[in-house]
């Protein structure tokens, strides 16, 4: 699936992450990572977010991430609500 | 034969400062401090070079000296605690020479026996005549204790009163006085009121901080220590301060007097006093307002110097007959060896400050701290700076459990018999990283940018420059 | 014997910061709420954290509640296809009137529970009675299911919903308190009181909580975390409290070795129902005081 449109989910609350779904700009899919624990679980967030992009079938699109310190769950949460909101033209 | 001066400038001259000495400076001017930028300014437009700074603390408002160290103005450093850019500096390796650290007890002992050679002390005296003799409890920028001068005031080879207060000789309350005065400057102002002194301190709101404190006010109460006479020491924020209010629930519950407060002074600790919850505050700094106040006009608030509160040389100092101190941490290891000096990602935003001092004398010490900060478990494997070592813990108190350390058998029983949520610390590292995910190291350079004394003089722990 | 619920404190279900700590706060039961603390356009978003929480992380002795929305919208059953398969402990539906809305949701959620295989797992029932018509239908609600754990009272919506005003000292509600205690112990269920609506008012709070006690409800919602401590205390069996039903236990316990069948101790006949509330009373104490974190 292709990301077409933009979807939102999430705050810039503390422990919460504010996950943005764009289309690509260039075929495929594009990573853009902020954390204010970056150095200690940017790896684990990446992998989180590849793990979910895979569950929903997604294989081109930009995903930007602005993570306050949220748990693998709280970032999975709002990363299935993106997808959602996307798939219902929110 | 006047001391007073007309400028800094002037002053510095005449104190003969030359190129490689060293300048102190104390931080009762906290974070509203004007002093030590502006006789660095003076320092720098005169063309020094090479100058090793000696300050008690080094705060957000003292940026300017970042410059200074990248032009090797300022090439060493000295201090207790540092946060801000230039803590962030430091840990870039900016600085060719390592930063040192003491502790607030080890800073005068290394003072007095010539580890730490002062050749002019600049004392920013917030109230101070024309011969030298000064105090912090009046003026525009009253800061109340001047604890951290006394030992600079007795052993730089100079020493210069630095005030925006000049009063008619004899000046009242003395804490400095002139014997160890060369020279006085006035300027316009020496700090900002509003960085020097909050407002009135308040009780965190924080529901994970109170649930912490509220434990922590159950393990005193089970210690043994909860008896007439007590006495106590606490920080000034979060749990650590939300626990001395459920101190004072027990203490009135239990129709029990303390004999005294020490440490970092804030109007919570007034108010203890004067309710009569406590006998007498000893006191090495003002936090707030009411602290500065209550320190001026009442006797049974005193001021006491770094080396009365905490020098492990003195012939005592007051944390020898401390009971109960409250600690916090930015992490702890399961050896509970406690970090204050550096945050996850290595940077420094801290230091000992009387941390390490208290928990070596004190009869229990009492790490409070949340299992997390933001999503990092304070629960490590190793700490990345040693300031406290874990043989001088005794109780780490989370709101997901308490552990204590296992050399405090005796405690570990009495607080299990009352029904106290206790843990091995390795289960709470357990649960942190079960909670949140491991997390990865901070990575750092070989180069060490500072190294963190003890308060026997031995080097603790070092401090490497941060991986970019 | 049911479970100690002292305190039930609510839990705004959008918020990761606060489902993460909801736990170690102090109260016996928290509530995940999915109605009243969530806008219209994070329904979607709320429900899947709530989901992920209940799935992922430990909440230890606490009781987890999920407030679902109410049956004339359009979440309930959204909330309930996703809430269900994580397994909170108990459902809380608001608004609830007649007893056939708790027929509908229980056959919901079992319709869930078949098609997940958990039908073993019980999810209970905590309904929200915020309406006249609610309170007028108590006992028939009480007796709907067997799921039903407690009768909950609303009396911010009850008040807004009869015209009447809510004030601290509850004088508009004592009937619907009563009517609402009743209801519940003669459905053999636990009666829930209301929150009280002012944070900094901690003498009010006491005299709220220990009224609703002494009415015959067993706990009191709380809707901040600092009036869990005192409810608490309030709910919590005293001193004196324990050592009259451990002396009442002894004293029918003696009774029956000497098989003696009236039984007075200090002067007061000891008859059945005090020796079931000093049965309760030690399995309160016994359940609170096992060391465990939620005080």
């Amino acid at each position: 699936m292709k990301i077409q449109g933009t979807a939102i989910a999430g705050t810039l609350e503390s422990n919460d992450v504010l996950i943005t779904l764009s289309p690509s700009s260039n075929n495929k899919v594009e990573i853009d990572l902020n954390s204010i624990v970056k150095k200690q679980f940017g790896d684990r967030i990446e992998e989180i977010v590849r793990e979910m992009l895979e569950e929903f079938n997604i294989e081109e699109g930009n995903i930007k991430i602005q993570d306050m310190g949220a748990l693998d769950c709280t970032i999975k949460a709002r990363i299935e609500t993106a997808i959602l909101r996307l798939k219902e033209g929110k | 034969m006047s001391k007073v001066i007309n400028s800094l400038e002037e002053a510095i001259k005449k104190c003969e400062l030359k190129d490689g000495m060293t300048v102190s400076f104390h931080h009762h001017l906290r974070n509203g401090d004007f002093v030590l930028n502006k006789v660095m300014k003076t320092i720098d437009e005169m063309g020094y070079k090479d100058i090793k700074i000696a300050p008690s603390s080094i705060f957000p408002i003292h940026e300017p000296l970042i410059d200074l160290m990248k032009r090797k103005v300022v090439t060493g450093v000295t201090a207790n605690y540092m946060r801000g850019p230039v803590a962030e500096a430091i840990s870039e390796g900016i600085m060719d020479e390592p930063a040192i650290f003491h502790s607030h007890g080890g800073r005068p002992r290394a003072i007095e026996n010539g580890e730490i050679k002062i050749d002019v002390a600049f004392i920013a005296a917030p109230t101070c005549d024309k011969e030298g003799n000064m105090n912090g409890v009046d003026g525009p920028a009253a800061c109340g204790s001047l604890g951290y001068t006394y030992v600079d005031a007795r052993y730089a080879d100079k020493v210069v009163a630095v005030t925006d207060n000049l009063v008619d000789y004899p000046a009242s309350p003395i804490s400095i006085d002139e014997t160890h005065v060369d020279y006085v400057v006035e300027i316009d102002s020496i700090g900002d009121p509003n960085g020097i002194v909050s407002g009135s301190t308040q009780i965190t709101r924080d529901p994970v901080g109170l649930s912490i404190a509220r434990y922590a006010s159950k393990v005193i109460e089970h210690s043994g220590l909860l008896k007439n006479g007590l006495s106590f020491q606490t920080g000034a924020g979060g749990a650590s301060l939300a626990t001395a209010y459920y101190l004072k629930s027990l203490l009135k519950e239990k129709n029990i007097k303390g004999s005294f407060c020490m440490g970092g002074i804030t109007g919570y600790m007034v108010n203890l006093l004067e309710e009569g919850l406590f006998e007498k505050l000893m006191d090495v700094q003002c936090f707030d307002i009411e602290a500065v106040k209550s320190l001026k006009r009442n006797p049974n608030h005193q001021e006491i110097s770094a080396s009365h509160y905490a020098n492990p040389d003195s012939k005592s100092s007051v944390i020898k007959n401390l009971d109960i101190v409250i600690l916090g941490a930015t992490e702890i290891d399961t050896n509970f060896n406690v970090n204050v000096h550096t945050d996850s990602n290595g940077y420094i935003m801290g230091g000992s400050g009387g941390h390490s001092d208290t928990a070596a004398e004190s009869k229990l010490c009492m790490i409070v701290a949340p299992l997390f900060r933001a999503r990092l478990p304070i629960v490590v494997d190793r700490v990345h700076t040693i300031t406290t070592p874990g043989s001088t813990v005794d109780v780490l108190v989370t709101e997901r459990g308490i552990a204590v350390n296992p050399k405090r058998q005796d405690l570990k029983d009495k607080l299990k018999t009352a029904g106290l949520p206790i843990v091995e610390i390795e289960e709470l590292k357990a649960m942190g990283e079960k909670i949140a995910g491991k997390a990865k190291k901070a990575e750092t350079e070989d180069k060490i940018v500072a190294r963190v004394i003890y308060r026997d003089g031995k080097e603790l722990d070092v401090i490497r420059q941060i991986k970019s | 014997m049911s479970k100690v619920r002292r305190t039930m404190l609510f839990i705004p279900g959008d918020n990761p910061g606060m489902l993460l700590n909801g736990g170690v706060l102090g109260a016996d039961s928290i509530i995940f709420d999915l109605e009243d603390a969530v806008s219209l356009t994070e329904k979607d978003s709320a429900r899947i954290l709530v989901r992920n929480a209940l799935k992922n992380l430990d909440y230890g002795k606490t009781e987890v509640i999920v407030r679902i929305n109410a049956l004339n919208t359009d979440f309930w059953k959204k909330d309930l296809d996703q809430i269900i398969p994580a397994l909170p402990e108990v459902i809380m539906p608001p608004k609830i009137e007649k007893a056939e809305e708790i027929v509908e949701i229980c056959e919901y959620i079992s319709k869930i529970e078949k098609d997940m295989g958990i039908e073993d797992k019980t999810i209970k029932i905590i309904p929200i009675i915020e309406t006249s018509l609610g309170i007028e239908n108590s006992f028939q609600i009480g007796q709907a299911s067997p799921r039903l754990e407690a009768l909950f009272l609303g009396a911010e919506d009850l008040t807004a919903n009869i015209g009447a005003k809510r004030t601290k000292s509850g004088d508009e509600i004592f009937y619907s308190r009563s009517r609402i205690v009743i209801a519940a112990k003669a459905s053999e269920i636990q009666a829930i009181d209301t929150p009280y609506t002012d944070i900094d008012d901690e003498e009010g709070l006491k005299k709220d909580a220990q009224f609703a006690k002494d009415m015959g409800f067993d706990g009191k919602a709380s809707i901040s975390p600092r009036h869990v401590e005192t409810i608490n205390k309030v709910f919590t069996p005293s001193e004196e409290e324990i050592e009259f039903a451990k002396e009442v236990i002894e004293a029918i316990n003696r009774a029956e070795e000497e098989g003696r069948g009236v039984i007075s101790m200090k002067g007061q006949m000891i008859d059945a129902p005090i020796v079931n509330r000093a049965n309760h009373v030690l399995e309160i104490y016994k359940s609170v005081m096992g060391g465990s974190i939620n005080e």
